[in-house]
């Protein structure tokens, strides 16, 4: 495409450049192409300052009817793949028109931007932030330039956070008892608890702790629900007998997650939940699912 | 799955696991030599993988298990420096608990844990817990003992022991403790698993294979048993119980049985003294098919090895009344295990009594206790076949013979003969042995009548035909042995009081007396022999008291005599009666009682008369009777010479002229005693003498008439000898012509005897020529006397 690009040359390099771009934390964003890429990370309510640099090619000119900068929060579903549906939409106008003939930079800022959702990749639903810079033109087309960056939103603990127990079972079959610690976990956190089982007579290979994830988009009859298992974790080899108490210890750490997202913006929703499964020696599998909230807690050292 | 493979498909699987270990552990250790944290995690839990396999046999996963156990050594020493992975240990904690699969989880936790508490970073017992609860994951019997037993094995080292790097605060041994235990609790309810896993087709399987695993269970008793600070308290209130508590819950036959045994030999002696009565409830709760009379043996066994050790340790004995707490549980367990086989009831005694032996040796009451008990069960049962138990009984019968070495000491234990009365007669008799044997031993003498009574019984096998025994049955050879011993054994009665002593001879004849003909002819003697020692003994007292009743004594003890012997005559053995007779003959001579020892000559000469027809055993008895009758002297003259003349009388009428020759020259002693009241009759002296020469005379002739030549002169060398020695002696009527008469008869016969020229050959006669020559060189009296002869 490089050709074809060359024949249609822009007649300008943008660049976007942050304000801290150096300091900033950058965090690993999966493109479209399986490309992962570092983006910079930001929060709501802070500022998004920079400067953008506009560089004509060869001492060639750019006329335009004028330059802005938008900062736009969008959602994307992939059945109606580059169908944006932008929550966000901040502009600054950064030039009048005219003609640029050498490299020129314009500053802009966007004060304490309120960005409500975090920045998710999901499977049906891409929810993200992006700096657009557009040279506007006439009939040669506008120039324009993307600049994603990632959002991520920390709240505290929750002041309630009651510990998920339940017993349930098959009668005169299997009966157990499972306790996690928490209804509530951050994404490094760790979920402790224990599986005690009360009756046991089918002979379980195994029982494994997974972390689901269950993401809807769309509303109504339109509803579109993706589950994924992000974590399969071996909690107990072999069978147990009546009376056996089996510890549950999962780190989150090392597993893909993000906080529970409810009803972004009416297009979609991630959930997660722990399916407890039991495996018996046909290998039929015996489940439960429990729903938990996941949430970002800030970080200490960060 | 695994109980249907063969042995070829399980060298397969193991082959394949090895090479899974193996191609694992190479990448490892690249990421090793590389330092790459990330890929050492990676591989070592692909590696630790394989251990997952369920096809494998116990055995066979030990192999495995032991080469991924190197490996993890590797990877331990790799975890411990903090410069290669740069990961602080506690951060690595977490790190390695990420893997997705519990087992692999589990080894790498356990390895890093033992370097975490090496590090000093986290106290010993916090470790150590988290590790032992964590491991509950793997419920998986085999792979759960080896995890297990991993984790033992590093945290070996490591525990919060007293005097250890890893001491934590004041209460480290129980953290200890209790994390072994708790190890423990779980490894074997594990190992019992196995057993109700699989289809009942394979069970033995399984018990073979479980039995190849129980050394790793074991080995937390080991461990218990060396940790350091474990005092008898804390044994006592938290470690038995707990491990106890254990044992009966898990209500398998294997495990109790093994697990009882590690018990008994892991902990000190002192401890199981103290602990006893725990130790004990312990094992009356046990599986009905658990072979709990091993185990109680084996803690008898070494409770009086320690009783031995040591008399110091004696007293702990007393305190916690260890016989009563054994004699309580045995009775339980032999109650309670219906199915138990009589000989476990019977080693289960010989166990207690050989303790009660070694510790309470004073205490003859607990001795005859068990052997009551003994009676108690033995009873229960009909009469015993099992030759095993035989064995045992017979141990239990001997134990307090080695022990006391003093059989009088066995006789007060009066459940000793009911014992034996369960024996069978074959054990009977080898039991009865067995005290004899003792007694001869130990040279033991029974001095009462009544011991002598108990004895007896006990001994009443050997003394006579019990009922329904086959007596064609006995081996000839045996039997003499016994009745030898039986012999020798009453000679060990003794008792220096006489009374006493007329009471225990008593007690004898009266049991002696049921042996029957076989037996008689070896314990009468004996018997006779000994009576005959009393009258003897009383004889030499007479002097001295002389009560009234002294002689009565005597009397009834030849009453005895007499009616013993001749049940020996009924037998028939009428040699050896006459012979008693005689020896009673003389002894009621010694004690001057005439009519006594007529009477018992009476008995011989009937004896000799009706009973005895070989013409050897005549010739033996007639010189048996003149030299009792010579000796005698006790008779009147009319008594005597009825007897006297009753035996000249048989002498002269042997069969043979040799034999007849002799016994009438024996005669002749009987007309001179040389003794200065004896009698000397010289004219019958010389009547025998010359008797004795026409018979020489007879049977010379004889000789020459049936074989054409004269017989040695041997005959009337040995008269020659009579004369000579009754001249010597004084007889008026022997004169120095009749033996030089004799001297030149004797000649003349050996010259017309040979024809030849060698006179002097019969070296008998040559030598009472040579005496002759001597007595008359020598001079004096004698020689004056001999002056006359000529040679």
């Amino acid at each position: 495409m490089n050709f074809l690009l060359g024949a249609f040359k822009p007649a300008c390099n943008i660049s976007i450049t942050f304000t801290d771009g150096k300091n900033r934390k950058q965090v690993p964003i999966k493109k479209d192409n399986g490309q992962i890429v570092m983006n910079p990370l930001f929060q709501s309510q802070e500022t998004i300052a920079g400067k953008i640099h506009i560089d004509p090619y060869q001492g060639k000119k750019v006329e335009h009817n004028g330059v802005k900068v938008e900062l736009l929060g969008q959602i994307e579903m992939y059945f109606d793949r580059g169908n944006f549906y932008d929550f966000t939409s901040l502009v600054r106008e950064l030039d009048v028109p005219g003609e640029i003939y050498e490299r020129k930079t314009y500053p802009f800022e966007f004060s304490s931007v309120e960005m409500p959702y975090e920045t998710y990749n999901g499977v049906n639903v891409r929810l993200r932030y992006v700096l657009k810079v557009t040279v506007t033109r006439g009939y040669a087309g506008s120039i324009v330039e993307y600049q994603d960056f990632v959002v991520r939103n920390y709240v505290p603990p929750p002041p309630i956070n009651n510990s998920i127990k339940m017993e349930v079972g098959i009668e005169d079959c299997l009966h157990i008892e499972f306790e996690y610690n928490k209804s509530k976990y951050h994404l490094k956190d760790v979920i402790l608890g224990k599986i005690y089982f009360l009756l046991v007579r089918i002979k379980i290979k195994n029982m494994d702790l997974e972390i689901r994830r269950r993401e809807s988009t769309g509303a109504g009859a339109n509803t579109h629900v993706e589950t994924e298992t992000l974590a399969k974790f071996e909690l107990m080899d072999g069978a147990p007998v009546r009376g056996e108490s089996i510890p549950v210890r999962v780190f989150l750490t090392p597993y893909d997650l993000t906080p529970t997202h409810t009803n972004i913006n009416n297009k979609f929703s991630v959930k997660y939940y722990l399916n407890l499964v039991l495996v018996d020696e046909e290998d039929r599998r015996y489940f439960k699912q429990q729903e938990i909230t996941l949430y970002r807690l800030k970080e200490e050292t960060s | 799955m695994r109980a249907l493979a063969g042995v070829e498909d399980e060298e397969k699987w193991l082959a394949e696991g090895i090479a899974g270990i193996q191609h694992n552990a190479f990448f490892m250790h690249r990421a090793l030599d590389a330092n790459n944290l990330r890929e050492v995690l990676k591989y070592s839990a692909l590696m630790l993988s394989e251990l997952r396999t369920s096809k494998l046999s116990p055995q066979k996963y030990y192999d495995l298990y032991m080469r991924a156990f190197d490996q993890l050594r590797q990877l331990e020493i790799f975890f411990k420096d903090e410069s290669r992975h740069g990961l602080p240990v506690v951060d690595l904690y977490e790190l390695v608990q990420h893997a997705g699969n519990i087992l692999p989880r589990m080894y790498l936790l356990c390895t890093v844990g033992s370097v975490y508490i090496k590090s000093k970073q986290a106290p010993s017992k916090d470790v150590l817990k988290d590790l032992v609860e964590m491991c509950r994951g793997v419920q998986h019997p085999i792979r759960g003992l080896f995890l297990r037993s991993y984790l033992a094995q590093v945290s070996r080292d490591k525990l919060p022991e007293i005097g250890s790097d890893y001491e934590g605060d004041a209460n480290t041994v129980m953290d200890a403790v209790e994390f072994v235990l708790q190890n423990f609790t779980e490894m074997n309810k594990l190992w019992v698993r196995i057993q109700h896993q699989g289809p009942g087709t394979v069970r033995e399987k399984q018990e073979k294979e479980r039995n190849e695993l129980r050394d790793l269970v074991g080995k937390n008793l080991h461990v218990l048993g060396q940790i350091e600070g474990v005092d008898l308290e804390m044994y006592k209130e938290t470690v038995l119980p707990r491990v106890l508590e254990q044992v009966v819950n898990c209500k398998d036959k294997l495990a109790q049985y093994y697990l009882m045994e590690c018990i008994i030999q892991v902990f000190p002696d002192e401890y199981h003294l103290q602990t006893l009565e725990a130790l004990l409830a312990a094992c009356t709760q046990l599986m009905p098919t658990v072979d709990t009379k091993i185990v109680l043996t084996q803690l008898m066994d070494r409770l009086s090895n320690y009783a031995a050790s040591s008399p110091d340790v004696l007293h702990e004995f007393l305190q916690v009344e260890a016989f009563a707490k054994l004699s309580n549980a045995i009775g339980k367990v032999i109650d309670t295990q219906l199915e138990m086989p009589i000989v476990g009831a019977m080693t289960l005694f010989v166990s207690l009594l050989t303790f009660t032996l070694r510790v309470h040796p004073d205490r003859l009451d607990y001795v005859d206790q068990v052997l009551g008990a003994c009676v108690v069960k033995l009873s229960s049962v009909p009469k015993l076949e099992d030759s095993r138990a035989m064995k045992q009984v017979v141990a239990l019968l001997s134990a307090p013979l080695e022990k006391y070495s003093d059989i009088v000491t066995a006789l007060t234990l009066s459940n000793y003969p009911r014992v034996m009365d369960h024996l069978d007669d074959g054990t009977n008799k080898v039991m009865a042995m067995l005290i004899i044997q003792s007694i001869m031993k130990n040279d033991t003498c029974i001095s009462t009548a009544d011991k002598v009574e108990v004895l007896f019984e006990l001994i009443k096998g050997l003394i006579k035909d019990l009922d329904g025994t086959n007596v064609e049955e006995l081996d000839e050879e045996d039997f003499q042995e016994e009745q030898n011993s039986v012999a020798r054994l009453i000679h060990m009665l003794d008792n220096e009081e006489p009374e006493e002593m007329l009471k225990i001879i008593y007690v004898v004849r009266k049991h002696l007396m049921t042996g029957g003909p076989q037996r008689l002819p070896f314990t009468v003697p004996p018997l006779v022999f000994s009576a005959v020692r009393l009258v003897r003994q009383l004889e030499a007292q007479g002097g001295n008291i002389a009560g009234e009743d002294v002689p009565a004594t005597l009397r009834k003890i030849f009453q005895i005599l007499n009616q013993t012997i001749e049940a020996l005559s009924s037998v028939p053995c009428p040699e050896l009666a006459l012979r008693l007779y005689l020896q009673c003959a003389e002894a009621a001579s010694d004690c001057d009682l005439e009519p006594v020892a007529y009477e018992f000559f009476t008995q011989a000469f009937i004896l000799y008369e009706e009973e005895i027809a070989d013409s050897k055993a005549q010739v033996t008895a007639i010189h048996l009777i003149v030299g009792t009758l010579q000796r005698i002297n006790v008779f009147g003259v009319e008594n005597r010479d009825t007897l006297t003349h009753k035996a000249t009388g048989y002498s002269a009428r042997l069969l043979k002229k040799p034999d007849q020759c002799r016994a009438v020259y024996a005669c002749s002693h009987l007309f001179w005693v040389d003794d200065p009241e004896g009698i000397k009759d010289g004219e019958r002296v010389l009547l025998c003498l010359r008797r004795a020469l026409r018979i020489a005379n007879a049977a010379q002739q004889m000789v020459n008439a049936t074989r054409g030549s004269s017989g040695p002169v041997t005959l009337f060398v040995e008269i020659l000898n009579k004369y000579i020695y009754f001249f010597e002696k004084g007889n008026p009527h022997i004169t120095p012509s009749d033996i030089q008469s004799l001297i030149e008869l004797i000649n003349t016969e050996m010259l017309s005897d040979n024809g030849n020229t060698t006179i002097h050959s019969d070296p008998f006669f040559s030598s009472t020529l040579r005496y002759i020559r001597f007595q008359k060189q020598k001079g004096g009296v004698m020689g004056e006397k001999y002056d006359s002869i000529k040679l």
